[in-house]
C-alpha cells in the first residue's frame, strides 16, 4: 500500500479517532504494530528504498502478527514530529525514524509515549525508549575510495555531500585516505547540495563535477540521478550509494555500499514482541552484514578488484580498521599516532577533514 | 580556490538547461493567471508531465512524443482543476494545492515500472557551420529542439498578450470578469482553455527535467521547481520578458554556486546555496517596484449570476 504523507496523515488522524471509541477492542488487538518515518519516496532507489525492504522483510517474517505502516518523504523537524505523534496515538508499538534530521523530533516524541518504542538511524541520542543504529558505513567508502583512486585518470575525484554532518564527513575522510594510499595524486572536489533528495540538483552538481574534470563521481544524496548524469558524460566511474543501483552496472556504477537493515529490524521487532527490548547503540559494519559491497564490476581491472575485495576481507574480520593512524588532521595536527586507530566517540561525532582534503566544512 | 577549473563555456550553456523547466511551467501560469485564475497545482502538473512524457519516450523512442504526451498529460490534469473552481466554484488555492498532492502520488503510482529505465536522448538541434562560430556557437547553439521552443514560447506568449485580440479578451477576464461576461465573453471557458495551456506548459518543462535535464524517473523528480515557477510569476510582475530573466538568474546562479563549490572558492557554503532564492527574489522584487500589476480579478471566484 502507498500513500502520501497527506492521505496517511488523514488516514492516522481518523484511525485515531476511531480508536477513541473504540479503546477495548484496539486494546485487545494483539497484533505487533510498526511505523517507519521514511525521508524520501520510496522509490528514490537508495536510502528510503532500502528501508523500504527492510519494512518488508519484517512483513515477509512475522506475517500477520505484525502490522506496518510508513509515511514517505517527511521532512525532517516539525513535521516529522506530527506524523510520529500520530503513529504512536494510532497504537503503533515500534517506531523507526529513518533520517537524522529526525533526531531531536524522535526525543521529543518518545518522552511524550514511555510505552511506545522508537528507533532512530544515525543519531546519538538515546532515551528509556530511544535506540539508535546506523551502519559503518564508511568502510564501504574505504573501498570505494581504493578503486576511485585507482580508476581516476584526471587524479580528480568528485563527491556530492548532503548536509555536513558526521555521517558524511566521515565517509568522505575515509573515502579520501583510500584513494591517497592506492594514488598520492588524487584529489577531491566536494560540493554540498544541502538535500538528501532532489534529482535535478543531484543532477546538476554531477554534471559541474565532470565539467571541472571529475572522472569519478561519489555520492551521499539518495538518488540515482548523479549515475545518470554519469552515463551521460560517457567515461566517467560512480559507485551506488545506499542501495546497489545495480541498474547502472557495470558502467558507470563499478560497485556500490548496499545498506541492509532487513536482520536488523527483524531482530528488534522480535524483541518488542517478547518483552525483552532495551534502549541499545548498534553500529554494525560489514562484518555484521549492515554494509554490503555491491559485486564490483569488469570495468575495473582484476588486480584493483582483488585488491579491495582483501581490503573488504580485513575489514569485515576487524583486523584491518579505516581509520588507522599515522593521520592528521587538514590542520596538520595530528589525528591518529602511527597504529592507532580511532574509537567511536570520535568517529561519531567527526567534524574535521583530514590532511590532503582541500576546502572548509560547512559550519 | 582555483577558477580556471570553470569552463565558462559549458558554465553558461548550463544555465539554458537549468532554466528551461522554469520558462515552461512560469510561462504557463502566467497566461492562467493573466486570466484571473491562480492555479497552485503547477508542482503536480509537472511531474504528471514528467512520468507521462518519460513513459512515452520510453514506450515509443521518441522523445517528441514524449513531449507531445507530457503537454497532454498536464493539460488533462489541469481539466480537473478546471473542473472544480470553474465549475463546482471550488476554492483555488484549496483546489490547486490538492492539485499538487494528487499529482505527486498519481505520477509515482504510474512511474512503478520506470525506475532505472535509460530515456532515448533528444538530438541538439543541428546549426551546420554556424554552430562552429567561437563562444557564440557553443553556448548558444548547442542545444535540443526544447530550449529554443521554450525561448519562441515566452516571445509569442508576450505578442500574444500585448498586440493580439485575443491578448486582449484574456487581460479582460482577467481584470474584470464582470465586465468581461457582461461584453458577451464567455469567461468560465476562456478560463479552461488558458488553465489547459498553463498545464501543458507545465508538463512540458516536468518531462523536460525526466527526459534531458536528469534523465530518468525518480518519484518526487520535480522537488520544488514548480513552486519556484510560481513565485516566480509574481516576482516578474507577470511580465514574461522578467519571467525570463528571473528564470536565467535562478537557473544561472544555481549553476554558479555549484561551480564556485567545485573551484574550492571561499565563500561559506550556505551563502552560496540560498544565493539563487535571494539574489532572484531581490532583483525581481526592485525591477517589479511598479505596483498594481496583478490581474485584479486574481483568485476571485466567478458565476454568472452574481
Amino acid at each position: 500500500m502507498k500513500f502520501t504523507k497527506r492521505q496517511a496523515a488523514k488516514l492516522l488522524a481518523s484511525a485515531a479517532f476511531a480508536a477513541s471509541f473504540a479503546a477495548p477492542a484496539f486494546a485487545q488487538d494483539d497484533k505487533t504494530k510498526i511505523g517507519f518515518v521514511y525521508v524520501g519516496p520510496v522509490g528514490d532507489g537508495g536510502w528510503t528504498y532500502e528501508h523500504n525492504k527492510g519494512r518488508l522483510a519484517v512483513e515477509e517474517h512475522f506475517g500477520d502478527s505484525v502490522e506496518t505502516v510508513f509515511v514517505e518523504s517527511v521532512a525532517e523537524g516539525p513535521d516529522s514530529e506530527r506524523v510520529m505523534t500520530q503513529m504512536a496515538l494510532d497504537g503503533a508499538d515500534l517506531i523507526f525514524t529513518t533520517s537524522f534530521g529526525y533526531m531531536d523530533p524522535t526525543i521529543n516524541v518518545a518522552a511524550k509515549f514511555p510505552n511506545v518504542k522508537f528507533e532512530h538511524a544515525t543519531g546519538y541520542k538515546r532515551a528509556d525508549n530511544v535506540s539508535t543504529y546506523s551502519a559503518r558505513f564508511y568502510e564501504g567508502r574505504a573501498i570505494q575510495g581504493h578503486i576511485a583512486g585507482k580508476m581516476t585518470k584526471s587524479n580528480t575525484v568528485g563527491y556530492i555531500g548532503s548536509y555536513p554532518i558526521p555521517e558524511v564527513i566521515r565517509g568522505i575522510n575515509s573515502a579520501f585516505i583510500h584513494a591517497r594510499k592506492s594514488n598520492p595524486d588524487v584529489q577531491f572536489k566536494i560540493v554540498w547540495a544541502y538535500t538528501w533528495f532532489d534529482p535535478a540538483k543531484e543532477a546538476d552538481a554531477a554534471k559541474v563535477l565532470i565539467e571541472q574534470g571529475a572522472d569519478v563521481i561519489l555520492q551521499h544524496t539518495d538518488s540515482t540521478a548523479p549515475q545518470a548524469a554519469a552515463q551521460e558524460a560517457g567515461n566517467v566511474v560512480t559507485f551506488g550509494q545506499a542501495s546497489d543501483m545495480s541498474q547502472y552496472a557495470p558502467f558507470p556504477r563499478v560497485s556500490s555500499i548496499i545498506d541492509d537493515w532487513a536482520p536488523y529490524y527483524i531482530a528488534r521487532v522480535q524483541a518488542v514482541k517478547d518483552g525483552t527490548w532495551t534502549s541499545t547503540d548498534t553500529w554494525d559494519g560489514i562484518g555484521a552484514g549492515m554494509v554490503g559491497i555491491g559485486e564490483i564490476s569488469d570495468a575495473v581491472p582484476a588486480e584493483v578488484k582483488a585488491e579491495a575485495l582483501a581490503l573488504k576481507a580485513s575489514l569485515a574480520d576487524g583486523s584491518y580498521h579505516a581509520f588507522t593512524g599515522p593521520l592528521n588532521k587538514q590542520d596538520g595536527s595530528e589525528f591518529l599516532a602511527a597504529g592507532a586507530t580511532a574509537d567511536d566517540g570520535t568517529l561519531a561525532g567527526m567534524n574535521f577533514y583530514v590532511e590532503g582534503i582541500e576546502g572548509e566544512i560547512p559550519q | 580556490m582555483d577558477l580556471s577549473a570553470i569552463n565558462p563555456i559549458l558554465f553558461i550553456a548550463g544555465f539554458f538547461v537549468a532554466a528551461t523547466p522554469l520558462i515552461f511551467a512560469a510561462v504557463g501560469e502566467l497566461v492562467v493567471e493573466k486570466t484571473g485564475v491562480l492555479n497552485l497545482g503547477v508542482e503536480g502538473m509537472m511531474i504528471i508531465g514528467a512520468i507521462c512524457g518519460f513513459a512515452t519516450a520510453v514506450e515509443t523512442g521518441s522523445p517528441l512524443l514524449g513531449f507531445a504526451a507530457a503537454a497532454v498529460g498536464g493539460a488533462v490534469l489541469s481539466l480537473l482543476f478546471a473542473f472544480l473552481t470553474q465549475v463546482m466554484l471550488a476554492n483555488q488555492v484549496a483546489s490547486g494545492l490538492a492539485l499538487t498532492l494528487f499529482g505527486l502520488g498519481f505520477s509515482a503510482l504510474l512511474g512503478q515500472s520506470y525506475v532505472g529505465v535509460k530515456p532515448p536522448r533528444l538530438a541538439d538541434v543541428d546549426f551546420g557551420s554556424l554552430a562552429e562560430i567561437p563562444i557564440f556557437g557553443p553556448i548558444i547553439l548547442s542545444h535540443d529542439l526544447i530550449v529554443y521552443l521554450g525561448l519562441a514560447l515566452v516571445v509569442a506568449v508576450w505578442a500574444v498578450l500585448k498586440y493580439t485580440r485575443i491578448g486582449l479578451v484574456l487581460r479582460a477576464v482577467g481584470e474584470n470578469h464582470d465586465a468581461a461576461h457582461a461584453l458577451g465573453y464567455k469567461v468560465v471557458r476562456i478560463r479552461t482553455l488558458a488553465i489547459m495551456f498553463g498545464g501543458a506548459c507545465a508538463g512540458v518543462g516536468g518531462a523536460y527535467i525526466s527526459l534531458i535535464r536528469v534523465p530518468q524517473w525518480t518519484e518526487g523528480m520535480t522537488a520544488g521547481i514548480g513552486w519556484i515557477a510560481l513565485a516566480l510569476v509574481v516576482f516578474a510582475s507577470w511580465k514574461p520578458f522578467r519571467l525570463l530573466l528571473g528564470a536565467y538568474l535562478f537557473g544561472g546562479l544555481v549553476q554558479l554556486q555549484l561551480n564556485l563549490q567545485g573551484a574550492g572558492v571561499a565563500i561559506p557554503v550556505e551563502y552560496l546555496a540560498m544565493s539563487p532564492y535571494v539574489i532572484t527574489i531581490v532583483v525581481l522584487v526592485f525591477l517589479s517596484r511598479d505596483k498594481g500589476a496583478a490581474p485584479a480579478s486574481l483568485g476571485r471566484i466567478f458565476h454568472a449570476s452574481s
